[in-house]
């Protein structure tokens, strides 16, 4: 019994990983075909990545989408670790609970409810006061930050849960007013949850298609959704060179990031 | 020690996020309420005013309605939730065993493998599923591949079906499962496994009688991490499945893009929040709960 178990385990492991891998090493391996046609092996070719680079509409929606990625999760993230230093060190305050559950239902809100309710806002503000006048990088980036805002607090949250309040305390002792605890102690301690919660939040918002078509005007296209309108037409090569562009550039961010951790704890 | 620039600081810590939520998170969901109470018109903005001017109450329950009279919503209410139970189901099928290998490995290879999990989480959300777009083309990998190797003769039909709708569903959310019940297996004492089995009980006894229940906060929060998003998903049944295949998400998205009827997409907005509130109030018991044991 105890022999079987772990053939088990491993043949559903190595299934699973082949469940999660062999989809990714596709899209690389046939961003090579020099053929049109995506499963008809034309030889090797680097066509497709020099069609991806000298189509301006694909550089012009990956630069909106980069900016946005970049104002919304520092937005985001000021915000969120200012609502998880309120929830966990500021004790009981008026509205405690209203905020809590505010800043964590967006975690579970489908897409399309936020997107739909988001846009509706911005048309109601329109007409009562003027903006926004055009629906692009602006609504998009306040969309992003309020669903990403979410994603912050519970890591920053969680960080500031585990840590020891003796440092913050002794700090106070010693003549520390909250405020300069708060930066000279506080905020350090919780950099490298700040940095992981910008980098998620990042990632949401690059990532994000529904809520960015709902709320952008014309003419404010982000990466995903020119990739969906040309996905949705079917498998088209180009994209296979700009998937295989990000899976490399991800998986070397995150094996750095993992190696650098790694030596830091041995 | 508190000062007054303290008092003043605290305040705008936690005044500034609460104005920002209040307009850009509650205000929306007013907004979306209201408007499921008006009329469709064509114009800027195509919806009719809930109050005229004289303050005369002008909302009609026409949306509700419609909503309850033509079968094709409640019919699409009811495929999401089939359609995230059975992906839900398969995430567990292939997620426990997989978190459970994982906990159970060296731990030298565990934060290893634990990232090769999240790592195609990292990676868009749509090209992954366009991966399995070229996978399973008529003339795609494994099309292909079953037809070389002689186990087929013809082309299986896979795109633009529910099985591709599934597919599609547990590779996105399969993370979303793993993690939970991962965390909540690494700090299973192993101990008890031991003494049960010590104490005569074979493995499949030691699993049900204490390796699952103490997994269960873990289960459960994973099962409710993958279905609350599934029943709203959007682009997968887009792109994978078939014409038939109406999910609310789609329904929601089209109804707003397609027939800009913006009245009616607020109302199944709401019946479709109204449907995931008894999930959610569960998931925030669970986290709650969770969190008080820590």
């Amino acid at each position: 019994m105890s022999r079987r178990r772990p053939v088990f385990l491993l043949s559903v492991l190595a299934f699973g990983y082949a469940f999660l891998y062999v989809p990714l090493l596709s899209v690389i391996f046939y961003s090579f075909n020099d053929s049109r046609l995506a499963t008809v092996w034309g030889g090797f070719s680097t066509r497709w990545y020099g069609q991806l680079f000298s189509n301006e509409e694909v550089l012009q929606s990956a630069w909106l989408s980069l900016r946005i990625a970049v104002m919304s999760a520092t937005m985001a993230t000021i915000l969120g670790t200012m609502v998880a230093l309120a929830l966990t060190r500021f004790g009981r305050f008026r509205g405690r609970t209203v905020l809590s559950g505010m800043v964590t239902s967006p975690l579970v809100m489908p897409e399309v409810i936020t997107g739909l309710s988001l846009l509706l806002l911005f048309v109601s503000l329109q007409q009562l006061t003027g903006w926004p006048g055009q629906r692009g990088l602006s609504t998009i980036t306040i969309a992003h930050t309020t669903f990403s805002l979410a994603y912050v607090t519970v890591i920053v949250q969680s960080r500031l849960r585990a840590m020891d309040t003796t440092l913050e305390e002794a700090a106070m002792d010693l003549g520390g007013s909250p405020l300069r605890v708060v930066f000279d102690i506080t905020l350090p301690l919780i950099a490298p949850a700040m940095v992981a919660g910008w980098l998620l939040a990042f990632t949401l918002s690059l990532d994000d298609l529904v809520i960015a078509s709902f709320v952008s005007g014309p003419g404010g296209s982000t990466l995903p959704m020119l990739i969906f309108s040309k996905v949705k037409l079917g498998v088209t090569p180009d994209i296979n060179a700009l998937a295989t562009l990000i899976i490399v550039i991800v998986s070397a961010g995150v094996g750095l990031a993992w190696w650098f951790g790694r030596q830091r704890s041995t | 020690m508190q000062t007054t620039a303290d008092t003043r600081w605290q305040k705008v810590t936690v005044v500034l996020p609460y104005l920002w939520l209040l307009l850009f998170f509650l205000a929306p969901f007013l907004i979306v309420f209201q408007i499921s109470f008006s009329d469709p018109v064509i114009g800027q903005p195509p919806f009719t005013p809930t109050i005229d001017e004289q303050g005369t109450w002008l909302a009609t329950l026409d949306n509700y309605r419609f909503l309850l009279t033509d079968k094709l919503y409640g019919l699409s209410y009811f495929k999401s939730v089939v359609t995230a139970a059975i992906a839900t189901f398969f995430c567990l099928l292939l997620g426990f065993p997989m978190a459970y290998a994982i906990a159970r490995s060296g731990p030298k290879y565990r934060n290893l493998l634990l990232l090769l999990i999240i790592l195609p989480f990292w990676i868009s959300f749509l090209l992954r599923v366009y991966a399995w777009m070229g996978l399973m083309n008529t003339y795609g990998v494994i099309n292909n591949a079953l037809l070389w190797l002689g186990v087929i003769d013809q082309p299986l039909q896979m795109m633009y079906t529910d099985f591709a709708v599934y597919v599609g569903l547990v590779y996105s959310y399969l993370p979303f499962m793993i993690l939970p019940v991962y965390a909540t297996l690494e700090r299973l004492d192993e101990d008890l496994i031991e003494a049960a089995m010590d104490l005569g009980a074979d493995s499949w006894l030691a699993f049900r009688d204490i390796t699952w229940p103490l997994a269960r906060p873990g289960v459960i929060a994973g099962c409710l991490l993958v279905f609350i998003p599934a029943i709203g998903e959007y682009v997968i049944p887009y792109l994978l499945g078939g014409p038939e295949s109406l999910m609310i998400g789609r329904v929601l998205f089209d109804e707003f893009f397609v027939n800009r009827d913006w009245p009616l997409a607020s109302a199944v907005a709401i019946v479709l929040l109204l449907l995931l509130v008894v999930p959610i109030m569960f998931l925030q018991r669970n986290r709650g709960a969770d969190e008080a044991r820590t």
